[in-house]
């Protein structure tokens, strides 16, 4: 949910808004926000599974110290994406494992 | 690769690193700060409560206040930003291996300044891993930079001021803390800070861990349990919130991953966080040349992390000969006396010790004789 | 327990504000920023409830009287003189604990004031009856909205000046929140 008002740091500044795809769902998001805040706004929590166990994972640090919320990035898996700023036409993917350079999904 | 030189290179544009360049700049240093980040200010653009401290300095000052004003300063000395830049690594000579718009630099400075902060730490429960369990951290992230709420009911573990402070804000942007959970009999941070929350209806549960948290995707449940003085829960105590994030405010260890590339001495200080390095008072390193400021010295907060990018800075300059010995000293001095403030009364003390601990470790190690390197 | 004596038990075993993030009556009977209860029948009087030595002192610098004094050790709690005091409340605003408030018990007969720092939104209107909240955030009374001061040199905090029953001025010190689907201003 989008903090619009604020009664510190006052009202959102107005920003151009861009459209990047989440598993091919269009996702509104700010210009310049990272992936990870539009998703978050957008209620998606979830940002890939485990290799092993196959288990939900989420941003944890949001300062591209953890790496628990690497995804597939215009087909570049393992990309932080609470570090990696959205851009538009963006292609987010939930990465299943390690995914591989190069596929369009982990296999 | 391409080479760049400078005469001093501050890494990490965070409050101890921005005041490091500033003084090392103004001293007439040609200076590079680099930082990781799209943004410089570290952590002090998400600090917006007003900070405590002395009205000489920054008192009474919001945090990203603080931060404008040292942006300005630096943008002004003539030093040098890279910004979405990364040093991977740093040689024992100081070399330091960075990737700068996607291009590879090896960078050479007669003074290095490591100023890189530290990272939150973790805590593991049944549960831990689900999303929607962050750090207290993150969450201050998403609200004060980003504008996201990470999510409407929140317990917050932890009750540093970095709990505190961030449950304050999660309700300033319009969440609920429905809980703040704290091992400890007694409340870790600042009782200002407490009695805030206190007064928007959070209660708070000392003596309580969080013993698990439930949900199949996402955070759904988190159950929380009384603990005996062996911090283990006891049974029967239980009790379940319905809440959608659980943010952690465990503490936070210092970033030091290039000092021991670089061969720095180490000191191991529970109250700092961590491994530290050691260094002297002109904030210098175990290798001559590497200097450290802020948060990778030990765990404080932003007006000791400043303070430390003070000497830092003026210390380097110093070295390098262009300040004054008698003006160089005299600024030492007056900055040492403001550190010994920020770290005086009841909750200064222990990091006023630990300080006196690492500093104690550098004479040792030194054997009071001249710089290796 | 009915209420009363939940509260009293409450109040009993309130170990102080580093157990509980509430002052204790202990505490605050000893606290050096507190005003007495004849200073607060004659007017406007800052209650400092900082009750826990912290490096901070914006307060003595703000207050343009001399009524704040905390000294070179900037640990020491911040000591008030109840007879400089002339109820600005620019200290109320600056505190950066938000652990001052500005009470008057010199209002009306019934009612005193109280003005508290108030850093949420919305903001409640001029005229509006809202929930009075204690040091551990319940509701204790009603509360009228006399003023809600915001100016930019606040840097953020505002300033709310309320009215509430004269028994109940030495427990309230805060207005509930109010609910978001207000949050449209």
């Amino acid at each position: 949910m989008r903090v619009t008002e604020h009664p510190i740091l006052g009202p959102l500044s107005p920003v151009e808004t861009v459209t990047i795809y989440f598993d091919g769902q269009p996702i509104c998001a700010q210009e310049g926000e990272p992936i990870a805040a539009a998703l978050l706004n957008a209620g998606v929590h979830a940002f890939r599974t485990t290799a092993k166990r196959k288990e939900p994972r989420g941003i944890f640090c949001a300062i591209g110290r953890c790496t628990d919320c690497m995804m597939i990035v215009d087909g570049v898996p393992n990309t932080r994406t609470c570090i990696t700023p959205v851009r538009d036409g963006m292609n987010v993917q939930t990465q299943h494992g390690l995914a591989a350079f190069g596929q369009e999904e982990n296999k | 690769m391409k080479q760049v030189t400078a005469d001093v290179v501050v890494i990490g544009a965070g409050s101890a690193g921005l005041c490091a360049a500033y003084q090392a700049a103004h001293a007439g240093a040609d200076v590079l700060v680099i930082d990781e980040n799209h943004l410089p200010g570290g952590q002090l653009f998400k600090q917006i409560h007003k900070f405590f401290g002395s009205r000489v300095h920054y008192a009474g000052t919001r945090g990203y206040q603080i931060g404008q004003q040292l942006l300005e300063r630096v943008q002004d000395s003539g030093a040098k930003v890279w910004l979405d830049t990364l040093v991977y690594g740093m040689a024992h000579d100081k070399t330091l291996g960075v990737i700068h718009q996607g291009t590879h630099y090896t960078v050479q400075a007669q003074k290095v300044i490591v100023a890189t902060g530290a990272k939150e730490n973790y805590m593991a429960f049944p549960g831990s891993t689900l999303p929607g369990v962050m750090g207290a951290g993150a969450a201050q992230t998403m609200v004060n930079i980003h504008r996201v709420l990470p999510g409407q009911r929140v317990v917050m573990l932890g009750s540093g001021n970095v709990g505190l402070i961030v449950s304050y804000q999660l309700m300033q942007a319009g969440a609920d803390v429905i809980a703040l959970v704290e091992g400890a009999p007694k409340i870790g941070g600042y009782a200002v800070h407490a009695a805030k929350i206190r007064r928007a209806g959070v209660p708070i549960y000392v003596g309580h861990t969080i013993t698990q948290v439930l949900g199949t995707n996402h955070v759904e449940q988190v159950e929380i349990a009384a603990v005996d003085a062996q911090f283990t829960p006891v049974p029967g105590t239980e009790q379940r919130l319905e809440a959608d994030t659980v943010c952690l405010a465990v503490g936070l260890n210092p970033m030091t991953e290039l000092l021991w590339m670089a061969g720095c001495e180490f000191c191991y200080i529970p109250a700092f966080g961590g491994h530290v390095p050691l260094h002297n008072w002109d904030m210098e390193t175990t290798i001559q040349g590497l200097y450290v400021a802020g948060d990778v010295t030990g765990v404080e907060e932003a007006s000791s992390a400043m303070e430390e990018g003070n000497m830092a800075g003026i210390a380097a300059a110093q070295a390098l000969g262009l300040l004054d010995v008698c003006d160089a000293e005299s600024r030492k001095a007056e900055i040492a006396a403001r550190l010994d403030v920020l770290r005086s009364g009841l909750f200064g003390v222990r990091r006023r010790t630990a300080k006196q601990q690492q500093l104690n470790a550098m004479d040792v190690s030194m054997g009071g004789a001249s710089h290796n390197g | 327990m009915d209420k009363n004596k939940q509260d009293l038990h409450k109040e009993y075993f309130n170990l102080g504000v580093a157990f509980t993030g509430v002052p204790s009556q202990d505490e605050l009977a000893h606290c050096p920023g507190v005003p007495t209860e004849m200073r607060m029948q004659h007017g406007r009087v800052a209650c400092i409830e900082c009750v826990q030595q912290i490096p901070c002192n914006p307060c003595e610098g703000l207050c343009k009287f001399g009524a704040i004094t905390i000294g070179e050790e900037i640990t020491n709690l911040p000591k008030l003189h109840e007879d400089n005091c002339v109820g600005c409340g620019l200290c109320v605003a600056g505190c950066p604990g938000l652990a001052i408030t500005i009470l008057d018990r010199s209002y009306s007969k019934r009612e005193a004031t109280i003005d508290f720092p108030f850093e949420y939104l919305p903001l409640p209107a001029v005229g509006a009856w809202v929930d009075a909240v204690n040091r551990a955030g319940e509701v204790v009374c009603k509360g009228r909205i006399l003023r809600v001061l915001k100016p930019e040199s606040y840097q953020g905090t505002a300033v709310i000046c309320m009215a509430i029953p004269q028994e109940y001025l030495n427990e309230v010190r805060s207005m509930k929140r109010l609910p978001k689907q207000d949050r449209r201003e």
